[in-house]
């Protein structure tokens, strides 16, 4: 048994690998992008011959997971939460087609919206889905829940969730691993029709997902992820769900808590724990790290049975991740906030890189812009979401990946014409591609800039499926040539690069600016490896 | 023994090399450490926070509740200043004074230097210049935490030797930068204590 430090995400990458994993497949973000990049990195993984995928967007690398189940091999796909959006599709009737080789969908929620666009709860989906989800406290659960979680799945035939939130997956601890297991084979389904959602299949498949879940309830009562410890006084009965556990224990200078608790781990909820809890308590008190999932269902729409407390009635705030403090104050402690921060200190939002090139894009579109009027910039996910800010402040809007271009189309339906698009590459091909030719068809007056840094940037430099190919994907879509321009965004080039702009803004049909310069943080990563090679 | 600290500073400042080897040195004292990190948008130029929690016992909480920070430990001055509601009335800050100006609303570093020294227990240096006479500029992190180093209740051969582990990779000329820098760290907080 060997002791590690690592990520939640590394924890949970680790894991995989030993759980025996044959392919993992992920589109980077963030919070769970350092699951794959462990695998990836990782000679273990390699010597294994196991599969660790970028992937054009989260949806095709829920489909590609689900193949390889199909297949009988262990399989894991890993996306932050608002990529199980994209993903839905496949996740939700994957419930359907149900498993063969073990399955897990990781989904790294950001309650805070550290790094995100919103806080959904992924728990959600999962029971929207009818399908088992594990929700680790901390890294070790986090690996043992991954061993568990392909058992689980193997033998009820399913996928399973593994719901994490942000500050498990970026918090670092020492784990201990447990023996590798062998890949598996490749096995069919008994049933060659089971994945075929044809009506007549889907209806009799989705009955068996019925039918199975008053034993995936039984399972969460008795699987040791869901345990009840009892207390003293019974004045209030608490439930926690993830990391909010670490927080209750944390009031408690002895970790010992005088109420009794159910700590939950796995749903669906163990029925059997929480009623035991609200017959022996007055109240129940519900710490959840995310949405009110657990609390709504126990306070019910007319708060008829015992009194419910969380996040709906205001003892813990409607948002945001939970800490020790906001734990303290629901529990009634005094607040032991030091001093407060002086009136001096100035904020200091994240900022494009010195040297970046989207920051020479920006200054042109800029410039050619401003003979028109303002409120025309459509943009989208990634570091160039940055430009939103001073000094920049170029785009008028960030929505979800690929929204620029197909909002840009309705804007200028509207009448808003011109109406730009702002993409990067990688986030292009993941969900800009199929608007673009929406565009096409409607021969849309909009003016679409690419920004080609080569990489996936905000994420930390992954490859980016668009590297070298947008010029033939843009002219496949059916671009007119003569409106594809590709620019290099330099200082010295400025004055040119506003002049092709102010043209194809002028231009009453689809043009595709492609502004091309590497990141300046993957290009220092690249230089200084080279640099070290020639040493 | 219970360390709780926060290391401060701005995205791309080496905040996560300290962290780091504080962790390895921690981890082979046996003791158990617990440490969140901030990946993502915010490393782009933005503030950015790691909660180091170093103790004897289990950890339960990834994050340090206000007013329990036993040390701020920050590579920026304005920084260091964003963390005190989690300092504890006896904790220790310890900052650099190169201020790291890329906001254009960035306070008179005087009066900075004036809300830092109101803080009872504070350490200052400017580690940039004491890297850069040392003949290795980007090592000031490993100045500060050198300062650092006499409240971490970790023995300093222990560090020296996390550094050891940790930069190896880079080469023998690397290690001894940051050993040598780590040292300066240490006599200059030393020097201040006995004044």
């Amino acid at each position: 048994m060997q002791k590690l430090v690592l990520l939640g995400d590394e924890a949970i990458a680790q894991a995989a690998i030993d759980a025996g994993i044959s392919g993992i497949y992920a589109y980077p973000g963030t919070p769970s992008t350092e699951i794959t990049e462990y695998i990836q990195h990782s000679k273990e993984a390699a010597a294994k011959g196991i599969k660790a995928c970028w992937t054009a967007n989260e949806k095709t690398a829920m489909e590609t997971a689900l193949g390889m189940s199909y297949a009988g091999k262990r399989t894991m796909v890993c996306m932050k939460h608002v990529g199980l959006n994209v993903a839905a599709d496949p996740f939700i009737n994957s419930a359907i087609t149900g498993a063969n080789g073990g399955l897990i969908i990781v989904s790294a929620d950001d309650p805070s919206m550290h790094s995100s666009q919103n806080e959904q709860d992924s728990r959600f989906y999962g029971k929207f889905a009818l399908v088992p989800i594990l929700e680790p406290s901390n890294q070790q659960e986090a690996y043992d829940m991954v061993r568990y979680g392909f058992d689980l799945s193997e033998r009820f035939r399913l996928p399973v969730m593994l719901r994490i939130t942000t500050r498990l997956a970026h918090s670092r601890s020492g784990i201990e691993t447990r023996q590798q297991r062998e890949q598996n084979d490749v096995s069919l389904p008994e049933n060659l029709r089971q994945f075929v959602l044809l009506p007549a299949i889907a209806r009799k498949q989705y009955k068996n997902l019925l039918g199975q879940q008053q034993a995936l309830i039984s399972e969460s009562e008795t699987s040791g992820l869901n345990t009840y410890i009892d207390g003293t006084d019974k004045s209030k009965g608490i439930i926690t769900t993830g990391l909010a556990y670490n927080y209750l224990m944390e009031n408690f200078a002895d970790r010992i808590v005088p109420f009794p608790v159910v700590k939950i781990g796995q749903y669906p909820l163990p029925v059997k724990l929480i009623e035991k809890l609200a017959n022996e308590c007055e109240e129940l008190l519900i710490m959840e790290e995310g949405m009110p999932l657990v609390e709504e269902q126990l306070a019910g729409l007319l708060h008829r049975g015992i009194k419910v407390r969380g996040r709906l009635d205001g003892t813990l705030p409607r948002d945001g991740e939970l800490n020790p403090n906001i734990v303290a104050v629901a529990l009634g402690f005094t607040d032991t906030r030091g001093e407060e921060i002086p009136e001096i200190v100035a904020s200091r939002p994240p900022s494009l890189c010195v040297g970046c090139p989207h920051t020479d894009s920006y200054l042109a579109l800029n410039e050619a812009m401003e003979s028109y009027s303002k409120g025309r910039v459509f943009a989208d996910i990634g570091c160039y979401t940055l430009a939103a800010l001073p000094p920049l402040q170029s785009i008028n809007s960030c929505v979800d990946m690929g929204a620029s271009i197909t909002m840009a189309k309705g804007a200028a339906d509207a009448g808003l014409v011109p109406a730009v698009a702002v993409i990067g590459d990688s986030t292009f091909t993941h969900s800009g591609m199929t608007g673009l030719l929406d565009a096409v068809i409607h021969n849309a007056p909009i003016t679409v800039l690419i920004l080609d840094n080569s990489t996936t940037g905000m994420t930390g430099g992954q490859s980016s499926e668009a590297f070298g190919r947008l010029k033939d994907i843009v002219t496949g879509l059916g671009v007119d040539p003569e409106h594809i321009r590709i620019l290099k965004p330099l200082r010295k080039n400025h004055a040119e690069n506003v002049q092709a702009i102010k043209e194809e803004l002028s231009y009453e049909g689809v043009s595709v600016i492609i502004p091309t310069r590497e990141c300046i943080q993957t290009l220092n990563k690249r230089m200084r490896e080279k640099f070290k090679n020639k040493k | 023994m219970k360390r709780d600290i926060i290391l401060a500073g701005v995205g791309g400042q080496g905040i996560l090399s300290i962290a780091a080897i504080i962790g390895t040195a921690a981890v082979s004292s046996g003791i158990y450490v617990k440490q969140a990190e901030v990946h993502g948008m915010s490393q782009r130029g933005g503030d950015v926070q790691s909660n180091l929690r170093l103790s004897s016992a289990p950890i339960a909480s990834d994050l340090i509740p206000f007013g329990k920070a036993d040390m701020i430990i920050s590579v920026e001055p304005m920084e260091s200043l964003r963390y005190l509601p989690y300092l504890s009335p006896e904790g220790w800050l310890i900052t650099n004074t190169t201020p790291f100006v890329n906001i254009p609303n960035y306070p008179d570093i005087e009066k900075v230097m004036e809300e830092i020294g109101k803080v009872r227990n504070h350490i200052v240096l400017d580690a940039d210049q004491m890297a850069t006479d040392a003949g290795s500029a980007r090592s000031a992190n490993m100045v500060i935490l050198g300062a650092a180093s006499p409240f971490l209740d970790i023995p300093l051969e222990i560090l020296e030797e996390a550094i050891h582990s940790t930069f190896k990779r880079k080469g023998e000329d690397i290690v001894n930068m940051n050993l040598n820098a780590l040292r300066i760290g240490r006599q200059a907080a030393d020097a201040q204590m006995s004044k």
